[in-house]
């Protein structure tokens, strides 16, 4: 039974030390993004350098799924360029989307690191949206935070 | 007299699978209830044997479904002590009895002779902060469209409604008050006679949500004194689909119509129509036939065991559970932790751990619990969580299903720990 667990131990340690908690002085964009069900919300800031994600930082509350996910995906993102960190964003949704049938290649495994740990998640609609927030959080700051820096370089 | 619990669990076929290996052990009857093999086997036979659509066709198979309808709400007025079977109406469930109630008497507004019915500035209507959405939202739309105050009556920190608050939120100015016998989320009961007396008192009607109340309480609307009371059949062992309205006939006949069509006229001109008496003119067009009439069933599968006895049941359950539950550390009842005035329905919140969380790691053990705000938002904020985990229990419910929640919370806790 446990090795079906939605809760890996990864999920568990993520959800216990948090990583990339804390909202970070410097930032190019802020955003807050709640899921009604759970009532979970996190605010996360990130900020750019160029093309490359340079920083982020998070505050949130909620379910394990989502906290967890979101300090998941901040490891990952940090330091990434902006294409990278998007198709990473594209790939989680893939994986949340796949109703427990994904067919994950060792490739995309070797990508997503401890993103895969939420492929259980995928089986439960219900809490999809809880492993997506932080990604989606994530998205939206970087759309709001090239916005903002296309517009100062023109 | 004791329930044969055993036995009766043989009733409900859905309670012998198992859930991820293991048995069911389902906690979530105030979510919605399990339903017995009777129950199914009357949906099933109106289906396979005298189906048609009621009070209208000639034929025989129209006569024998048109007997089985009216048959269920002759089931259901036994069932309620109704002095009339004509007070009973049928509907989608309670969310839409009460937003009849509520379209009903935003109509007289317009509605020729229905003065009594009319809202306007000034006045008030009157719910209580444990109410679910559906008993929420209706009014505060209802106050809205015609200009009313909308008020409630507040909670105490042990989920009992403010006793002091009723005689000066309720007052000449209330022209509705419409509240829960039974709260979904806290498991209260309610003293609904004295709030019925003071709505009476200042000329006010009196709506009661008898939700959470009609699978674990006799429900006799004479009794009450109330104007209307409301249920719904999927959480009193019948199908989904169907819930019922009832309300005094000398109201229900000069209340304006909610939905306009078929079934519900007296006759209809190009220019103008006439409505038809309770219940008819309340139930325009083809209703669930076949889910009012296994809800007659389950009305007889309820009636059969015993109400009195589901009660006592389900008593002696909730109070095994909560001395249980307050033996934990780091879980917190939210609503009463004492077993009087108090159904079977307990919310907690475990330190460190959603709800959520909570729920899923349950349901990987077979407990099914529900986990949210259950539809009562207001309440959730009161106690200041964003949320519970709630068990409920019903007239199939065993203190070995009781055990095993205990041991799935202290995995749980193990786990977050």
């Amino acid at each position: 039974m446990s090795d079906e667990s939605v809760y890996q131990q990864i999920i568990l340690d993520h959800y216990k030390h948090p990583q990339h908690r804390g909202l970070p002085e410097d930032f190019d964009a802020q955003v807050h993004h709640v899921n009604p069900t759970c009532g979970d919300e996190v605010t996360l800031r990130l900020r750019l350098n160029g093309d490359t994600v340079a920083d982020l930082g998070w505050e949130g509350e909620g379910c394990s799924i989502s906290q967890a996910s979101t300090s998941v995906m901040s490891d990952l993102v940090v330091g990434k360029s902006i294409d990278d960190a998007l198709a990473l964003q594209a790939k989680f949704l893939d994986l949340m989307q796949s109703q427990g049938h994904a067919a994950l290649s060792e490739h995309d495994e070797d990508e997503l690191e401890d993103a895969v740990a939420f492929e259980g998640v995928s089986k439960y609609p219900a809490r999809v949206k809880c492993a997506l927030l932080g990604w989606m959080a994530m998205k939206s700051a970087v759309a709001e935070a090239r916005l903002l820096t296309e517009g100062n370089s023109s | 007299m004791g329930l044969d619990v055993e036995l009766i669990r043989k009733d409900f076929p859905i309670l012998s699978r198992e859930v991820h290996g293991v048995p069911l052990v389902y906690l979530d009857s105030a979510n919605s209830a399990q339903k017995p093999q009777v129950v199914i086997d009357s949906e099933a036979d109106l289906y396979a044997n005298h189906y048609a659509n009621v009070a209208r066709a000639v034929h025989t198979l129209g006569s024998e479904v048109t007997h089985a309808y009216e048959g269920a709400r002759d089931k259901v007025a036994a069932f309620l002590n109704a002095p009339r079977r004509e007070e009973v109406i049928f509907t989608r469930n309670i969310t839409e009895a009460l937003n009849l109630l509520a379209y009903s008497l935003s109509n007289a507004t317009t509605f020729p002779g229905a003065d009594k019915f009319r809202l306007g500035p000034g006045d008030e209507i009157v719910v209580t902060e444990m109410e679910h959405h559906s008993n929420i939202v209706p009014w505060q739309q209802l106050a809205q469209r015609t200009g009313a105050t909308f008020r409630w009556i507040p909670l105490t920190d042990d989920g009992r409604l403010v006793e002091e608050a009723i005689d000066e939120v309720i007052n000449e100015r209330t022209k509705v008050v419409s509240f829960v016998y039974q709260s979904n989320a806290l498991g209260t009961i309610n003293p609904v006679k004295r709030i019925i007396a003071r709505a009476k008192a200042v000329g006010a009607v009196s709506i009661v949500d008898a939700a959470q109340a009609a699978p674990h309480i006799p429900l006799e609307v004479q009794d009450l004194g109330a104007d209307f009371v409301a249920f719904t059949g999927h959480k009193l062992y019948g199908p989904s689909g169907v819930g019922v309205l009832w309300g005094r006939y000398d109201l229900l006949a000069e209340l304006p119509p909610f939905l306009g069509g078929g079934e519900m006229i007296e006759t209809v001109d190009m220019t103008r129509s006439t409505f038809a008496a309770p219940p008819h003119r309340f139930e325009a067009g083809t209703p669930m036939i076949a889910q009012a009439v296994a809800l007659g069933t389950a009305v007889d599968y309820v009636t059969g065991l015993g109400i009195e006895n589901i009660r006592d049941h389900e008593h002696e359950i909730t109070g095994y559970a909560l001395q249980a539950l307050q033996t934990v550390p780091d879980l917190r009842i939210i609503g009463p932790v004492e077993n009087v005035d108090r159904g079977a329905t307990i919310a907690f919140a475990l330190k460190g751990v959603h709800p959520h969380d909570v729920a899923q790691l349950l349901d990987e053990n077979g407990i099914a619990v529900r986990a949210g705000h259950h539809c009562a938002r207001p309440v959730c904020v009161r106690y200041g969580i964003p949320a519970t985990t709630r068990a409920s229990f019903g007239v199939y419910t065993t203190t070995d299903e009781i055990d095993a929640l205990m041991r799935g919370v202290e995995r749980v806790q193990k786990m977050f720990g």
